[in-house]
């Protein structure tokens, strides 16, 4: 993994009051995207443009597409012609991007799309925050493959996450997904953005061995295969069929067992250099309360008020979504007495707790169906429930 | 005899075959193969680094091309082959993209992408295989099925109005527009050769016979039977008025190069516009000569 | 031999088939000008009759067949002169 300071060119150093889809745009031209293509959609507009606003002084493609399925396939030809690329939706159109994302995955092209979740289903609320697409983000394309997903809570996070986001997509050739929600990307904040030269940014894991040895999907030691691009005469084949390591397609049980084990292998064997949370009094805590994105802020005042109170409330704020940090919510599982998870849906991630919790605490949800933060009052009551 | 006996002779073809994956899986009679033997004469024959030269396929029997061809290929998914040639295109204006894909995947599912790139004038050379329906999956009615034909889910024949592809690809905007059957073997290479030397979107449709699934449902014979019934029905008309080339089921097939003009690609429109309205700030993109 | 305008000779060729790929669509025996080619009685490994050679000597480097073969499987190489007149190796 190869790492180099940021391009000055796509740094807006300086402190600036931005909004998150804005600090969005600004983190990915930090991280070297140089390809946007987009089609507008509400709470995520902003970011596609700020980036056509900003592009052409700093030198890269910005295109409006006909539609999220030709936005996300760009991205992937983009990818392939050695440029990082970046989209940014909201849930009708994550739902369209769902087949190319799964091609992606398959042909292990290096991008990142963000979500700034809205009320859903369907059409939903389009101007109103939710968090309704954590299990999509994960499991929204067909067959079995992994993703990385992180989740800000400011624009801060926004801009360090997008950066650290293109980071993993291009150390793991993974499709990387910032999930952030309509409350923090249309939240204006201080956004600091260092000098160039103190942001690391990851280069793609570029082949430079003989060119008659390439393999195009071959994993190396860390399970990630080199990549290369179009036009430097490698004349290699990729495809989404299931396929070998030489990228043509196979079509029997054992290539497909062997493709998809690697695909999954490729993130899940990493997992512990990828996960990442913020833990705050977590040990020797009675409840932990396990939240996300914008819910994580409400939550704060419930978790002031019930510390106050006299509980012993500990907080495991998620970065790092997907892949889920199964390992440590097994370990708080066998130290707290409850889990309490608040979040703008009906219960999704609380179903991953539960899961790996293993019935050792109870995972106590605490849903709200968006369109509105939560009550700080509700997560009260449920981290005093949980208390008992 | 067989090639092994004069091990120095190679078919010239195979320099751009993935020969370690041929045979190809096509039908025998099938028109692909000949439209992939008239598209690698093209690329031999003109002036390109075949290394910048990429090939771009969707889903499909024509879609399979791209797994034969040596060239940097990627087989996409169904439809989506024009903005993947896009991005791969924008990202990196040096290559040479071609999108090679058949009727259903290009005009059908891929309807949308066509139309805009077209709209925009990508810098795209789209290579567009014709057997009027959906061959891979068994043979379905496509949107360019002539009415009275006969495929799988149009049993009792198809009545709905078919695309004129090449009106459509005109009426889009496409700089390049040529229309020949796969027996004209020559002028398919030419065609190709012309579209792969300017600059825009240029859109060749190749009729090809579909023996297995077009040719078996309508009792129209075999591949050979089909190619020669193309080809004997058709009419060389250049630069005819696109709205008058329909094709009809077993009509005539007007072929021949339509349209031919200049017209700045995307990518020079960017730089051109951006330069002119905010002058020394902008910095051009990929200006190659 | 004959010559035109002079100097100028015909070309011809030595066809070389590959018969084992080849799916026996007929497109090379239909469309030769010069019907160089017919269907042999014999058949390949998947139980197509593969062309064959029937008359070599008119065979004018035309390449038709090397461009029709949706299998690949047919390419023409020049004769050269000194080989006029000598067996020529294509014939099966």
């Amino acid at each position: 993994m190869k790492t180099v300071k940021a391009d000055p060119k796509g740094v807006l150093t300086g402190a600036h009051y931005l909004d998150g889809d804005f600090a969005i745009a600004e983190g990915a031209l930090a991280a070297g995207c140089r390809f946007f293509a987009g089609y507008p959609i509400t709470p995520s507009t902003e970011t596609a443009e700020r980036f056509a606003e900003r592009i052409p002084f700093v030198g890269g493609i910005f295109i409006q597409m006909e539609d999220e399925i030709a936005s996300i396939t760009a991205l992937i030809g983009a990818a392939w012609g050695g440029q990082k690329a970046m989209t940014v939706t909201s849930g009708p159109g994550f739902s369209l991007m769902m087949e190319n994302i799964g091609l992606a995955a398959m042909m292990e092209a290096p991008l990142v799309i963000a979500n700034v979740q809205r009320g859903g289903p369907s059409t939903g609320l389009p101007t109103l925050v939710g968090q309704g697409d954590m299990m999509q983000v994960k499991f929204g394309s067909h067959g079995d493959y992994e993703i990385i997903a992180l989740c800000p809570d400011s624009p801060q996070e926004c801009f360090d996450l997008t950066i650290k986001a293109f980071n993993l997509s291009e150390t793991y050739r993974v499709p990387t997904f910032i999930m952030t929600d309509e409350c923090v990307g249309h939240m204006h904040e201080k956004v600091v953005i260092p000098p160039a030269d103190q942001i690391d940014v990851v280069e793609r894991k570029w082949y430079n061995g003989p060119r008659e040895k390439y393999l195009p999907y071959k994993p190396d030691k860390d399970l990630v295969p080199f990549m290369i691009k179009a036009g430097d005469g490698y004349r290699f084949h990729t495809t989404g069929l299931t396929h070998d390591e030489r990228g043509y397609p196979v079509i029997n049980a054992e290539a497909q067992d062997w493709n998809v084990r690697h695909l999954v292998d490729k993130i899940q064997k990493n997992a512990d250099k990828i996960i990442d949370y913020r833990e705050d009094e977590t040990e020797g805590a009675d409840v932990v309360v396990v939240s996300f994105g914008i819910t994580s802020r409400v939550a704060v005042k419930a978790v002031q008020q019930a510390r106050r109170a006299g509980i012993k409330v500990g907080t495991l704020r998620l970065v790092t979504v997907w892949p889920f940090p199964e390992k440590r919510i097994r370990e708080l599982a066998g130290k707290a007495k409850a889990f309490v998870i608040p979040e703008l849906n009906l219960g999704q991630i609380r179903r991953e707790v539960e899961r790996c919790a293993f019935g050792r605490a109870p995972a106590i949800g605490v849903p709200h169906c968006g369109g509105w933060v939560h009550d700080p009052d509700d997560i009260l009551k449920a981290i005093k429930e949980a208390a008992r | 005899m067989s090639t092994q006996e004069r091990p120095e002779e190679r078919n010239p073809i195979e320099d751009l075959l993935r020969m370690d994956r041929i045979p190809h899986i096509w039908c025998p009679g099938c028109g692909i193969g000949t439209v992939v033997s008239s598209f690698a004469d093209a690329l031999h024959k003109s002036e390109l680094d075949l290394n910048k030269v990429a090939i771009v396929s969707g889903i499909g029997c024509t879609g399979r091309v791209a797994g034969y061809v040596k060239l940097d290929s990627f087989h996409s998914t169904h439809g989506r082959a024009i903005p993947f040639a896009t991005g791969l295109k924008l990202a990196n204006p040096e290559l040479k993209v071609v999108v090679f894909s058949g009727d259903g995947d290009i005009a059908g599912i891929g309807g949308n992408h066509f139309i805009h790139a077209a709209r925009r004038n990508m810098d795209l050379t789209i290579i567009c295989v014709n057997n009027f329906n959906y061959a891979m999956t068994g043979g379905q009615v496509a949107a360019t099925t002539p009415i009275m034909a006969n495929l799988s889910t149009a049993p009792f024949g198809n009545f709905e109005y078919p695309f004129n592809l090449a009106y459509l690809a005109d009426a889009c905007g496409a700089t390049y527009v040529a229309r020949w059957t796969s027996l004209h073997l020559r002028r398919v290479t030419k065609s190709i050769q012309e579209a792969l030397g300017k600059k825009g979107f240029s859109f060749i449709e190749v009729i090809t016979p579909c023996v297995t699934l077009y040719a078996r449902r309508n009792r129209l014979g075999d591949g050979l039977n089909l190619l020669k019934y193309y080809y004997d029905n058709s009419e060389i008309r250049h630069g005819a008025d696109t709205r008058t080339v329909p094709i009809d089921f077993q009509g005539k097939i007007i072929v021949g190069k339509f349209v031919d003009r200049e017209k700045p690609v995307w990518l020079e429109c960017m730089n051109t516009h951006l330069q002119k309205t905010l002058g020394e700030k902008y910095r051009p993109y990929g200006e190659k000569p | 031999m004959t010559t035109y305008f002079g100097n100028l000779k015909p070309k011809k060729g030595n066809i070389h088939i590959n018969k084992e790929r080849c799916k026996g669509c007929g497109f090379c025996v239909e469309y030769c000008p010069k019907d160089v080619l017919e269907l042999s009685e014999e058949f390949n490994k998947k139980g197509y009759h593969p062309p064959r050679v029937a008359r070599e000597e008119v065979c004018c480097y035309c390449q038709l067949c090397e461009a029709i073969c949706p299998e690949f499987s047919l390419f023409v190489t020049l004769k050269e002169e000194e080989e006029e007149g000598e067996n020529s190796e294509s014939r099966p």
